[in-house]
C-alpha cells in the first residue's frame, strides 16, 4: 500500500504538541466561540458543572412545587396532573442532568489532573458529548409547554403509564433521552480511553487516584446500561407510534418486559451516580485526616464487586409486580450481598479517621456528613431489600426518603465536597469558610428534615406520587416541606461561594491542602490552561 | 502509557453543529410522529447530521494523513472504536433479551403457565405459541405465516458469513502490501453486503404483502421487525463504513502497518455479521 503521502489539504490549525509553551501555537477562539469550540478538558469541566448546577436549581424548583402543594393536606397549588408534571421532570431533570453531569464535570476536570494527562483522550469527542447536553434538556424541558404537558408518569416512565396513557409530548421526552444516552455514551468512552491510555509514564492502575478507579468503573457501567436505556425507549416509542405490541398483552407483549429493562439500565444507574461520590469521599478523607487511606485495594476491589453485582439485583424494584418466588428468593439475596462490599467502604473511611489528625475545613465536613447520611440511606435499602418488607413499603414515602438520602447527602454532598476540595484548584482562591460552613450546616439540617420525616410517613403507609394524603400524615408532611425551602435556600449560598471563590479570596498555593497528595496538587494554582504538556515524573506511593 | 509527546487536537467546529444537528433531527422527527407535519425539518436535521457526520471524519482523515497521530492517539481510537462496538452489543443485548423474556415467560404465563399463570384470567382462550400467529386479543391480527428460514434467510446468512470471509481477505492483502488484493476483495465484500440489503428489503416486502408480517401483528411482528430492522439499518451504516474504505483503498490512504480506519471498519463489519447470526438462530430457526 502507498506509505504516508503529503496532504492534499492541509488543515491549518491543528499542530503536534511536543514540548511545554507550543500550545499556545492554537489560536484560540475568543468569546462564545471560546466556549462552543473549546477541546479543553478543564474548560469543558467547567461547562459541565455550570450546567449541572443551573439544573440543580431547576429540578429544585420542580422539588419545591412538590412540597409546596404537600405542605398541608389537600389541593391547594397545582392541579394533580402538573403535580404528576413537577415529580417526573424533578426526578428526570435531577437524574439525568444535574448529579450525573456534576459527576462529568468533576471527571473532565480532574482525572487528566490526577493521571497527569495533558487533556481527555477525544477532545473533540468530549466537546461534543457536553453540547450534546444543552440540546437535549432543553427539549425535555419544552415538554412542559405542549399540548397535553410534558411527562407525567414518574421519573422511571413505566409502560403502560409512558405508552398508552402517555401525553403526546412523550415522543419528544423519547428522543431527548437519546440525546442524553448518547453524551453519557461518549462521555464515558472517553474516559475510559483516558484512564487507560493517557496515564503518566510509572502509573499502574494501582496507583490511580481512587476517585480515577471509581470514574474508570463508573463508565464501564454506563457503556453497558445507556444502550439497553436506548433499546428501552425505543421500543417504546414503536408502542407509541408505530402500532407495535412490546409492552401490551393484547398483542403477547408485557408491561413486566418494560420494567425488567428499564431497570436493568436503572440499577447500574444508580451507581453510576453514587461509585464517583465513593472516589471523591476517599480523597477527601485521608487528605484532612492526614492519613492515606485506609485498605486502597479493597476499595478498589469493592468499587468493581458493587459494580458487577449491580447487573444481578435489578428485579428488587418490582417486588409487588408478581415475580415467581424464585425471582424474588434470588434478587433479594443479591441485593443483600452488595450490603457487603459497600460496607467495606464504610469500613475503610472511618479506619481511616482512625488516630487521624482531623481537620474539618468545608470539604471535610461534607465528606464526613456523606459517610453517615449515606450509610442511613444504605440500611434503609437493606428493608427494602427483603422482599417480604418491601411488600409494605413499596411505592411509599419510605422508598422516597431511601434514595433521597443516598442522593442527596450521598451523590450530592459528595459533589458539593469534592467542589470545596477543588474549588482551590480551579480558581486559585479558598472558598469563604464562614460561608461554606453556613452552607453545610443549613444543609444537613434541612436535608434531614426534609427526608428523615419521610420514613415515617411511608412506614404508616403514605403513598408516594400523590398530590394529597390522609390527615395523621401533615405533621410529617409540614416539618419536610419547611426542610425542603430551607435546604434550597440554603444552595443560593453555594452559589455565593462559588461566585466569590472565582472573584477572589484567600490565595492558594499549589498545594492548597496540607495532607493532599495526588498529582493534581503538583501543578499550580489555579490550573493554567495546559497542564502536563510533557509526561511528569510520577513516584508510586504505598498505598 | 505515553511516551515523551502527546497529540492534543485542535479545537473544531464539528461537535457543536453536530449537536445542533442531532437537535434539529429530534425535533424534526417528533414533529412528524407527534403532530404529522415538519417533514422538511426532519429531512434538513438528518441530512445535516450525515453532513457533520462526513466532514467530521474528513478533518480526522486529513489529520492522520499528515501523520498527526501518534501512537497514543492510534490507542485511543482503537479504545474508542472497541467500546464504541460493545455498547452497540448492549443496544442488540436489550432486544434479544426481550425476545428471549417475551418466549420463555410472557406468553406461557399469559397462557396460565406456572406462578403467574393467574394472567391467563385476562384471555382464557388465548394458547401461548412461537411463532405468535394467534395474539391474545382477537383486536389484533396475527401473522398469516412466517418465513421458513431455509430460503431467504438461509441465503442472507451465507452472504454476510462470506462478507466477513471477502473481508477478512482484504485486510490481508493490505497487511501484506498487496493492493490489488485489497481492492477487489473489499469491492467483492461491498457488492454482498449490498445484495444482503436488497434482499433483506425483499422480504420485507414480501413480509408486508404476503405474510401478514407487520409491525401490528402482534408480539412476533414487532420483535421481528425490532431486531431485523435495527439490524438491517447497521449493515447500511456497516456497507457505508466499507464503500468509504474502498474509496480510501483506491486513493492510497492505508499503509501496510498504519490502517486503523480499515480495521475499525472491519471490527463493526465482524459485529454486524455476528449479531446476524444470533438474528438468524433465534429470529429465524428456533
Amino acid at each position: 500500500m502507498a506509505p504516508k503521502l503529503p496532504p492534499h489539504h492541509p488543515v491549518q490549525q491543528s499542530s503536534t504538541v511536543s514540548g511545554a509553551g507550543q500550545a499556545a501555537a492554537h489560536a484560540a477562539p475568543r468569546g462564545l466561540m471560546r466556549w462552543l469550540l473549546t477541546t479543553n478538558h478543564k474548560e469543558i469541566g467547567s461547562l459541565y458543572l455550570i450546567f449541572s448546577l443551573s439544573m440543580f436549581f431547576i429540578g429544585g424548583i420542580f422539588a419545591l412545587v412538590v412540597r409546596a402543594e404537600l405542605f398541608q393536606p389537600g389541593l391547594q397549588l397545582v392541579n394533580p396532573e402538573f403535580f404528576n408534571q413537577m415529580t417526573t421532570m424533578h426526578g428526570l431533570i435531577m437524574v439525568f442532568a444535574a448529579v450525573m453531569p456534576a459527576f462529568t464535570g468533576l471527571a473532565n476536570w480532574m482525572i487528566p489532573l490526577q493521571i497527569g494527562a495533558p487533556d481527555m483522550a477525544l477532545p473533540r469527542l468530549n466537546n461534543f458529548s457536553f453540547w450534546l447536553l444543552p440540546v437535549a434538556f432543553t427539549l425535555l424541558l419544552s415538554t412542559l409547554l405542549m399540548p397535553g404537558g410534558g411527562p407525567n408518569f414518574g421519573w422511571t416512565f413505566y409502560a403502560p403509564l409512558s405508552t398508552t396513557y402517555a401525553p403526546p409530548s412523550t415522543t419528544f421526552f423519547i428522543l431527548s433521552l437519546h440525546i442524553a444516552g448518547i453524551s453519557s455514551i461518549l462521555g464515558a468512552i472517553n474516559i475510559i480511553a483516558t484512564i487507560l491510555n493517557m496515564r503518566a509514564p510509572g502509573m499502574r492502575l494501582m496507583d490511580m487516584p481512587l476517585f480515577c478507579w471509581t470514574w474508570l468503573i463508573t463508565a464501564f457501567l454506563l457503556i453497558a446500561v445507556m444502550p439497553v436505556l436506548a433499546g428501552v425507549i425505543t421500543m417504546m416509542l414503536m408502542d407509541i407510534n408505530f402500532g407495535t405490541h412490546f409492552f401490551n398483552a393484547a398483542g403477547g407483549g408485557d408491561p413486566v418486559l418494560f420494567q425488567h429493562l428499564f431497570w436493568f439500565f436503572g440499577h447500574p444507574e444508580v451507581y453510576i451516580m453514587i461509585l464517583p461520590a465513593f472516589g471523591i469521599v476517599s480523597a477527601i478523607i485521608p487528605t484532612f485526616a492526614r492519613k492515606p487511606l485506609f485498605g486502597y485495594a479493597s476499595m478498589v476491589y469493592a468499587t468493581a464487586a458493587i459494580a458487577i453485582l449491580s447487573f444481578l439485583v435489578w428485579a428488587h424494584h418490582m417486588f409487588v409486580v408478581g415475580l415467581p418466588l424464585a425471582a424474588e428468593l434470588f434478587f433479594m439475596y443479591t441485593t443483600m450481598i452488595i450490603a457487603v462490599p459497600t460496607g467495606v467502604k464504610v469500613f475503610n473511611w472511618i479506619t481511616t479517621l482512625f488516630r487521624g489528625s482531623i481537620t474539618f475545613e468545608p470539604p471535610m465536613l461534607f465528606a464526613l456528613a456523606f459517610v453517615v447520611l449515606f450509610t442511613i440511606g444504605g440500611f434503609s435499602g437493606l428493608m427494602l431489600a427483603i422482599a417480604p418488607a418491601d411488600f409494605q413499603y413499596h411505592d411509599t414515602y419510605f422508598v422516597v426518603a431511601h434514595f433521597h438520602y443516598v442522593l442527596v447527602p450521598g451523590a450530592v454532598f459528595a459533589i458539593m465536597a469534592g467542589g470545596y476540595y477543588w474549588l482551590p484548584k480551579w480558581t486559585g482562591h479558598y472558598p469563604n469558610v464562614k460561608l461554606a460552613q453556613w452552607h453545610f450546616w443549613l444543609s444537613v439540617i434541612g436535608v434531614n428534615l426534609t427526608f428523615f420525616p419521610m420514613h415515617f410517613a411511608g412506614l404508616a403507609g403514605m403513598p408516594r406520587r400523590i398530590p394529597d394524603y390522609a390527615l395523621q400524615f401533615a405533621d410529617f408532611n409540614l416539618v419536610s416541606s419547611l426542610g425542603a425551602f430551607m435546604f434550597g435556600a440554603s444552595q443560593l449560598v453555594f452559589v455565593a461561594v462559588v461566585i466569590l471563590c472565582v472573584r477572589g479570596g484567600e490565595r492558594a498555593p499549589a498545594k492548597a491542602w496540607e495532607g493532599a497528595t495526588d498529582l493534581e496538587w503538583t501543578v499550580p494554582s489555579p490550573a493554567p490552561l495546559h497542564t502536563f504538556e510533557t509526561p511528569p515524573t510520577f513516584r508510586p506511593q504505598a498505598h | 502509557m505515553s511516551g515523551g509527546s502527546y497529540y492534543v487536537p485542535a479545537t473544531s467546529k464539528w461537535p457543536i453543529l453536530g449537536s445542533l444537528a442531532l437537535g434539529l433531527m429530534m425535533v424534526g422527527t417528533g414533529m412528524v410522529l407527534v403532530y404529522d407535519r415538519g417533514t422538511l425539518l426532519m429531512v434538513v436535521g438528518i441530512l445535516s447530521v450525515l453532513a457533520v457526520m462526513a466532514l467530521w471524519f474528513r478533518d480526522v482523515v486529513r489529520e492522520s494523513r499528515q501523520g498527526l497521530y501518534d501512537a497514543q492517539m492510534d490507542r485511543s481510537f482503537r479504545q474508542g472504536m472497541g467500546w464504541f462496538i460493545f455498547s452497540e452489543v448492549m443496544f442488540f443485548g436489550a432486544f434479544f433479551a426481550a425476545l428471549f423474556y417475551i418466549r420463555t415467560f410472557a406468553l406461557p404465563w399469559l397462557d396460565g403457565e406456572g406462578a403467574k399463570g393467574v394472567a391467563a384470567l385476562l384471555w382464557p382462550d388465548f394458547v401461548a405459541s412461537w411463532p405468535l400467529m394467534s395474539p391474545p386479543d382477537p383486536a389484533v391480527v396475527g401473522p398469516e405465516q412466517t418465513f421458513s428460514p431455509w430460503q431467504l434467510p438461509l441465503v442472507n446468512t451465507l452472504i454476510l458469513v462470506g462478507s466477513s470471509i471477502t473481508l477478512t481477505v482484504a485486510h490481508e492483502g493490505l497487511k501484506e502490501g498487496e493492493r490489488a488484493t485489497t481492492r477487489n476483495w473489499l469491492a467483492a465484500t461491498l457488492v454482498l453486503a449490498v445484495s444482503f440489503i436488497i434482499i433483506q428489503g425483499v422480504e420485507y416486502y414480501e413480509a408486508y404483502a404476503h405474510y401478514g408480517i407487520t409491525l401490528e401483528a402482534g408480539i412476533y411482528g414487532a420483535t421481528f421487525f425490532l431486531l431485523t430492522g435495527f439490524h438491517g439499518v447497521h449493515v447500511i451504516i456497516g456497507a457505508s463504513i466499507l464503500a468509504v474504505m474502498l474509496v480510501r483503498v483506491l486513493r492510497g490512504h492505508f499503509a501496510r502497518d498504519n490502517h486503523f480506519g480499515f480495521e475499525a471498519a472491519c471490527w463493526y463489519w465482524h459485529f454486524v455479521d455476528v449479531v446476524w447470526v444470533g438474528l438468524f438462530l433465534f429470529v429465524y430457526v428456533f
